[in-house]
């Protein structure tokens, strides 16, 4: 089953939830929505699901055209934030309450319910109400009873936000492992870019209802189409700089100036913006046309695993992913080093002129 | 100013208690030291709500003292503790200004109005608040509107402490970062003992100077993030602390150190001895992702492992490995190549720890353990 | 508005939609028939346009009748509300006291119309009833409400007073039940007092409950007919002649159909126009 949306869009009271949306999904494929919070995230989903009727554009599922099909005619599951479940009805009941709208036999029943049950580890919980349960095997139980309708499209509108931040580690990795066999189309809605990465699939960004960028997730993060696509999907935020490229040498703001880098080379001149990736920036360097730049420390947080370090100089401000823990003091003067052949490279406009190659560093 | 003392404090939710189950926090003594920045971390349900709530005055312990400064406030209500307490939904008192909204509790004290002005321009200062002054609190963003709520928290200059229950839940995650920010710039230039409650691991550790873990009605360990990272004294701080979490493998002692399923890890003499010196029920290993090594090829005693799936999370990646039938994880930086099928890894003497009955063990019996956590 | 459109519920609603027709369109629209004729009998009636209106807007009795009527109810709800407020706030909220409370608050929203007039009316009784005779004979104070004006006014108003607040009250206790503890926990670390929290939490997030509570009573008891009627029969004189009592004489004693039915309609246009008042005044804070 593939799920097609040709130019949606949907406006309510003058004001623009979804401007000219087109996306296509696979059928099989785990895609995610990654945006801020009113970006369109739900509106999207509403429509896809048949909740909301699009004032514009068509909805295609294996080529039909549903956009004016009633939800209850789509074979569609949905999970919400808020863990959604009947609370008169004990776990099992509400696991098989779709199955019996279908009026599946008993015996068919009890083994999906049980089946769906063990996947998502909550067999267990079976003869209990839900609100006895704890927040976590509240969304389970939520999960399995939109797994057990085998639906071809399911829909998760942030489900684990209100989970704990370990939790959430754990049900991503048995989500992920849910659909690997499915041949259903999942769609994930996040504002956290760590957890798009961490689903894979494939991601599409969305802001301000538009859609920026829609690929497979790799590819969506190394390869930003634009300094939008670039700054939303980037935990920590990534470093832009605005500078220009002349003749042979690179200045940012004016100051810092640098020979123009062998994969720079082929950028005509003009103003540009200059982006790096916080992880990428480092305080020793490894390579020879490393740009060092002296700043001062403005905060260092330490996570134990990683440490994200605030500098900035009297032009800009940066922020360091660094592996491991570093301390520094406020207002430490440091020197960070900026590796000249991982800059993107983003015209006045915004669009992409040039993302770095993959290749490594020489080890110096 | 406060130095928050617990003594042997435990609370239970029922009249009559009749084991550790019925506890909510079991006793425990406890130091906050004056003018720092602490975290409270553990999962839902771990009890840090409920120890901030004993804190502040809004819930009365049902066993032991709560001390301010050597003065046990158990029957001070929070306003006579001078407490400020942020909660996780924004409280605004919307039929007000934000100016009238920062001035409320001041104004409550009877202070004179220019006093009041000048205490709420500072603050409004400090947090950005200054252009949305004269708006009212209703039409605020979440973001602004738990600002505010910190705003009436740090107006006041009688605050002995200020407490934090998850209040960055409803901000959005790229506000997250600059509300970070400012709570530790706020922590550096008012000098208050600060607490805060969270079940995320970064920001307990971007915020406090040392955190709390708190697990089952316990505090596990209290030490700064790098200690906790570095050398968890319980299991759980292994799991909770660092994503992802510490893996850990259930062993048993062989000649010249611990093994499972034919893999052999050698410990130093000195652990040895205190391993065959203790009494246990269950012997682990944990080494963290980020500490296991991966070498490019087979090198020396290096275990062999198969890589059954690669993560790319884009400034990293996370391999899960199949070491003997036991489910590794590791963490490897972006520009590392990634090992094909099998991998070669070892475990580095100096992270490679030993848990018996979930408990570090070390081989100095006078460094173990320093928190305050009796052994079960 | 734009969402999948599925008609087949229409045909659910039609019975009630022809329910509504015949018990209160149909009916209604008989009324502006006869406002708008004159009937003398079943066989001669004469179309005579706005004369109803006109003769009813002149009509000295009836401004009588619909400024008592006013005045009655503004009475009414600056007792009422602020009353059923109080009794809210001092509502318990947990625990058995709660239940029997809620209990006893609702027992007077029960007891029938006219029931409610029979028992005031003979409590009030100096002779029989316990409250005249005690105000009488024990307090010495002279109460007739059968022949003094304001004695009876004031009945009719305790009447009143007695029958609703309760519903007044627990309307706002749900309210109250509704503010999340965060609210009072934050105002205690703030250090306000009870009438800072009631004025800056608790009487902002009853605001929705307070219009409904303000529409229903204010609706309810512009209308009010069957207890002052019971009292005192709108006596003495028509000091308690409320504008439904009149209306009523005029239209089913008199059998002035025509008046009757011009008033009813103007009646009906100024609860209406008063309530839209009451509800644009209450929500224009909404807009903001």
């Amino acid at each position: 089953m593939s799920l097609t949306l040709e130019h949606v869009s949907r406006a309510v009271d003058g004001q623009i939830w979804i401007d000219d949306a087109s996306l296509s999904f696979e059928p099989g494929s785990f895609n995610v929505l990654l945006g801020r919070t009113l970006s369109g995230k739900t509106s999207l989903m509403r429509l896809m699901a048949g909740l909301d009727k699009p004032d514009s554009g068509r909805v295609l599922m294996n080529g039909k055209d549903v956009t004016q099909v009633a939800v209850r005619h789509r074979n569609v599951s949905m999970v919400y934030q808020q863990f959604i479940n009947y609370p008169s009805m004990t776990v099992f009941d509400n696991i098989a309450s779709p199955l019996r709208q279908a009026k599946m036999s008993k015996d068919e029943i009890e083994s999906r319910v049980r089946e769906t049950a063990k996947m998502l580890r909550i067999e267990k919980f079976l003869t209990r109400y839900p609100l006895e349960l704890s927040g976590g095997q509240q969304q389970r139980t939520a999960m399995a009873r939109a797994l057990v309708k085998d639906a071809e499209l399911i829909l998760f509108d942030e489900p684990l936000v209100n989970l704990d931040y370990k939790l959430r580690e754990e049900l991503r990795q048995e989500m992920r492992q849910l659909f690997e066999t499915r041949n259903t189309i999942a769609v994930y809605a996040t504002t956290e870019p760590n957890e798009a990465l961490a689903l894979g699939g494939t991601t599409t960004i969305l802001h301000e209802g538009r859609l920026i960028q829609s690929g497979k997730t790799p590819e969506v993060y190394h390869q930003p189409k634009t300094v939008l696509a670039a700054e939303l999907f980037s935990e920590p935020p990534i470093n832009l700089m605005p500078g220009r490229i002349d003749g042979n040498e690179v200045s940012f703001a004016n100051f810092v100036h640098f020979p123009l880098n062998v994969d720079l080379r082929t950028i005509g001149d003009g103003e540009y913006r200059f982006g790096v990736r916080p992880s990428h920036l480092s305080l020793v360097p490894s390579n020879d046309d490393d740009l060092e730049l002296a700043v001062t420390v403005e905060l260092a947080e330490i996570s134990g695993s990683e440490t994200f370090l605030h500098v900035r100089n009297e032009h800009f401000s940066l922020v360091l992913h660094l592996p491991g823990v570093h301390e520094y003091d406020v207002d430490t003067p440091i020197r960070v080093y900026i590796p000249t052949h991982k800059l993107f490279v983003f015209d006045q406009q915004g669009g992409l002129i040039q993302a770095p190659g993959l290749r490594m560093a020489r080890v110096a | 100013m406060a130095e928050i003392r617990l003594q042997q404090l435990a609370h239970s939710y029922s009249a009559t208690p009749s084991g550790p189950e019925d506890y909510a926090i079991r006793e425990m003594t406890h130091i906050w030291e004056q003018g720092g920045a602490y975290a409270l971390l553990g999962p839902s349900g771990c009890g840090k709500s409920t120890l901030l709530n004993i804190i502040s005055g809004l819930l009365s312990p049902s066993e032991g003292k709560v001390m301010f400064d050597s003065t046990v406030v158990n029957d001070m209500s929070p306003e006579q503790r001078n407490i400020a307490q942020v909660f996780q939904f924004p409280v605004v008192y919307d039929t007000m200004t934000v100016y009238d909204n920062l001035a409320f509790p001041l104004r409550n004290q009877g202070m004179a109005e220019a006093k009041i002005q000048t205490k709420v321009q500072e603050i409004a200062d400090v947090l950005d608040l200054q252009p949305l002054l004269k708006k009212k609190a209703k039409g605020l963003t979440a973001d602004e509107k738990q600002k505010v709520s910190m705003g009436r928290g740090l107006v006041r200059d009688d605050v002995s402490a200020i407490l934090f229950d998850e209040p960055l839940t409803v901000i959005d995650p790229h506000l997250k970062w600059k509300l970070r920010r400012k709570l530790k710039q706020i922590h550096e230039q008012f000098n208050i003992t600060m607490v805060y409650v969270t079940h995320d691991q970064l920001e307990a550790s971007t915020f406090a100077d040392k955190i709390a873990v708190m697990y089952g009605g316990q505090i596990v360990q209290f030490g700064t993030p790098r200690e906790l990272f570095e050398k968890p004294h319980h299991t759980f701080v292994g799991y909770f602390i660092g994503s992802p979490g510490m893996n850990l493998i259930e062993v048993k002692p062989e000649a010249g150190g611990v093994g499972f399923g034919g893999i052999h890890l050698p410990l130093s003499d000195a652990l040895q001895q205190r391993l065959a010196a203790t009494q246990w029920k269950t012997l682990k290993v944990g080494i963290r992702p980020e500490f296991v090594h991966v070498w490019d090829g087979p090198f020396e005693d290096a275990m062999c492992a198969e890589v059954t799936y690669v993560e790319d999370l884009g400034t990293y990646k996370i391999l899960t490995l199949n070491l003997a039938g036991q489910s590794l994880k590791v963490r490897l930086p972006e520009d590392k190549p990634v090992p094909q099928g099998q991998a070669w890894i070892s475990f580095p003497a100096q992270w490679l720890m030993l848990y018996a009955d979930e408990f570090l063990l070390e081989a100095d019996a006078n460094q173990a353990s320093a928190s305050e956590v009796p052994h079960e | 508005m734009s969402k999948v459109q599925n008609n087949k519920a229409w045909w659910l609603v039609l019975p009630v939609f022809l329910l509504v027709a015949f018990s209160a369109i149909i009916p209604m629209m008989t009324v502006v028939n006869y406002s708008v004729q004159d009937i003398f009998d079943q066989s001669s009636r004469y179309f005579v346009g706005t004369d109803w209106f006109r003769q009813v807007l002149r009509d000295p009795r009836l401004h009588d009748s619909l400024l008592r009527q006013f005045i009655y109810s503004a009475c009414v709800l600056l007792i009422e509300i602020p009353l059923g407020i109080a009794i809210a706030l001092t509502m318990p909220t947990k625990g058995r006291w709660s239940s029997l409370c809620l209990i006893v608050m609702t027992i007077p929203l029960l007891i029938p119309f006219n029931v409610v007039g029979t028992i005031w009316q003979i409590f009030g009784r100096g002779d029989i009833g316990l409250l005249g005779w005690f105000l009488n004979n024990v307090l010495g104070i002279s109460y007739n409400y059968a022949a003094n004006a304001s004695d009876a006014w004031v009945t009719v108003l305790i009447i009143d007073v007695w029958h609703w607040t309760s519903l007044v009250a627990l309307l706002c206790y749900s309210g109250l039940r509704a503010i999340p503890d965060v609210y009072y926990q934050a105002a205690r670390i703030d250090r306000a007092s009870n009438w800072a929290v009631f004025r800056h939490i608790q009487l902002p997030k009853m605001k929705s409950v307070l219009l409904i509570a303000v529409m229903l009573r204010f609706m309810d008891s512009f209308m009010i007919y069957t207890e002052p009627f019971v009292l005192t029969g709108g006596g003495p004189g028509n000091s308690t002649t409320f504008l439904s009592q009149t209306l009523t004489t005029m239209a089913l004693g008199q059998f002035d159909l025509g008046p009757a039915a011009a008033f009813s309609l103007v009646y009906f246009l100024i609860i209406l126009l008063v309530s839209w008042v009451f509800y644009t005044a209450m929500t224009h804070g909404e807009k903001n």
